[in-house]
Parts: structure tokens; C-alpha cells; sequence
């Protein structure tokens, strides 16, 4: 029963499927933050085990800058929610249709 | 054996927990459900040894995701459903299992050539936070200088967007110019709602 590297890739790819499928399922936009954080959370357990198995603190690093990455998304984005949601009163994606291309 | 214990039952509830986040039409499940997730996986740092990351995992989403909570309750009335497009879920399905198969052939393909090794191998000797702090202010310093930049960057930007009446310093001012600048705001919006 030895813990692999492969059990950790499979699991964090597993979480990457599943925030990948809230990406695509999602039309509230809060919800869709959720969903990006849990790709972004997937992918450092991905690191982490990396790190771990080859004897590397590089994937340490990378996960640790990634945490920053997502603070710093979430601060943005809900700023831009909040003035969105000032202005119209909702947050649904399918509202935002103001660009035509 | 425990390593593996632990594997499988903190898997198990991250997985349960991601899938509650995602699949549930109710605002308040979702983000109990997602903090309770980012609590799990810093489990799995632990058990991997980085004890650091692990720490910085609970503290900075336990924060953030209590911020999104309260926008969420702010947001949202939480006893709503929140109406979600089922356009075709069985093609939602196939793409994300293609793309994380996809994800497995990128992540295994330098692992299976093993070709890779360790810039900084990890040292037994030290505690995890002491060659963290080692590594992070000697080799990975710029980063370390422009990630700070930027989260400086995105505290303006959060302070600027969702802040009201920047302009003007609500502290220095005596309570009548407050009480006159309260009138006005009131009766711009009247003004507005005749426009």
C-alpha cells in the first residue's frame, strides 16, 4: 500500500476535471470563482507531491507563488464583481453580452 | 499504511466536497462546502512534508474564502436557487474528462522520460520553514519581490473598485460636513431617479 507519485497526479487531475466542469457549467460569476480556485488548489497538490518525490523545493516554490496568483485574482475579480453588480444588479455571464464580435 | 489511510480519506472528502461546490444549485452550500475543501487539501501538504505550505494554505484560504462568504451572503439571497444554463451536460462531461486525460499525458510525460533533477534537493536537516525561507530569499527573490508588487497591485485595485467616496476623507472632516455631504448624495439619487 505505498502512496506513489502517480496517486497524487491522478487526484489532482481528478480535482482539475472537476473545477474544469464548474468552469463550463457555471453562468454566476461568483460561482465561477469558486470553480477557478478549485483549478488553481488542484494544481498545487499536483506540485507539492512533485516536490516531494523528486527531493525538489521548486515545486514548493511554484505552488507558494500560485497562492499568491489566487489571492490576488480573488481581490480583482470581486472588486469588479462588486462594481458590476453596482451597476446592474446582477451577475449572470449571459447578461454580459455588451461586446459584439 | 496510515500515509495511505490518510491519502484515501482526505481524497475521498476533497473530491466530495469540490464535486458539493460545483454541482449544487444553492450559494451557501457551494462556499461552505468549497472552505471546506481548501481546509482538506492542506492536509495532503502535510502529509507530503511541506509543512509551510500547508500553514499558508489555511491561513490565506480560510481568509479569502471567508471573504467570498461574506459577499456571497451579500450578494445573494442564499435560500434562492441559483439558476445554472443545462445546455448539454453529457458534452460538459467528455471535454473535461478529455482535457484531464490530457492534463495526466502532460504532467507523466517528463516524469516517464526521468530526466529531470533537483536544482534545490531537498535538505533533511533543516525544517521545512527554515529551507523555504532559505530558498525563497536567495534563488527565487525577484519572483518573491514581483509577486509582492503585484499583490500591492491588486490591493489598490480592490480598494479603488470597491471603494466609495475615495475622494474624500471621511476622518478629517467635522460630523456637519459629513451630514451636508450625505444630503447632497441623497439628493443626487433623487435627481437621478427623475432623469
Amino acid at each position: 500500500m505505498e502512496i506513489t507519485l502517480t496517486h497524487y497526479l491522478v487526484l489532482s487531475t481528478l480535482l482539475f476535471a472537476i473545477g474544469l466542469i464548474g468552469v463550463m457549467r457555471r453562468k454566476n460569476l461568483l460561482m465561477l470563482f469558486f470553480a477557478t480556485e478549485i483549478l488553481l488548489n488542484s494544481v498545487n497538490i499536483g506540485m507539492a507531491a512533485i516536490s516531494h518525490y523528486r527531493g525538489d523545493y521548486t515545486g514548493q516554490m511554484f505552488a507558494f507563488f500560485i497562492i499568491a496568483i489566487a489571492a490576488s485574482e480573488v481581490a480583482v475579480g470581486l472588486g469588479l464583481l462588486i462594481v458590476w453588480y453596482k451597476r446592474t444588479g446582477k451577475i449572470d455571464l449571459d447578461q454580459m453580452t455588451s461586446m459584439r464580435g | 499504511m496510515f500515509e495511505a489511510i490518510a491519502f484515501y480519506l482526505f481524497a475521498a472528502l476533497t473530491i466530495v466536497m469540490f464535486t458539493i461546490t460545483v454541482m449544487t444549485s444553492q450559494a451557501l452550500y457551494a462556499l461552505t462546502a468549497m472552505a471546506a475543501g481548501m481546509i482538506f487539501i492542506s492536509a495532503f501538504f502535510f502529509i507530503l512534508g511541506a509543512d509551510f505550505l500547508g500553514a499558508i494554505q489555511i491561513i490565506v484560504y480560510t481568509g479569502a474564502v471567508m471573504a467570498l462568504y461574506a459577499f456571497g451572503m451579500m450578494f445573494f439571497d442564499t435560500t434562492r436557487n441559483v439558476i445554472e444554463k443545462r445546455s448539454n451536460p453529457r458534452f460538459v462531461v467528455v471535454l473535461g474528462g478529455l482535457a484531464a486525460v490530457l492534463v495526466v499525458f502532460i504532467v507523466l510525460a517528463p516524469i516517464v522520460t526521468n530526466n529531470l533533477e533537483a536544482h534545490y534537493p531537498i535538505d533533511l536537516a533543516v525544517g521545512n520553514t527554515q529551507a523555504i525561507g532559505m530558498v525563497l530569499f536567495t534563488k527565487y527573490l525577484v519572483p518573491f519581490e514581483l509577486a509582492a508588487v503585484m499583490l500591492l497591485v491588486a490591493m489598490v485595485a480592490g480598494i479603488v473598485l470597491a471603494g466609495k467616496k475615495m475622494d474624500k476623507s471621511l476622518t478629517l472632516m467635522a460630523e456637519e460636513e459629513i451630514a451636508l455631504l450625505h444630503a447632497s448624495t441623497a439628493n443626487e439619487t433623487t435627481e437621478e431617479g427623475v432623469h
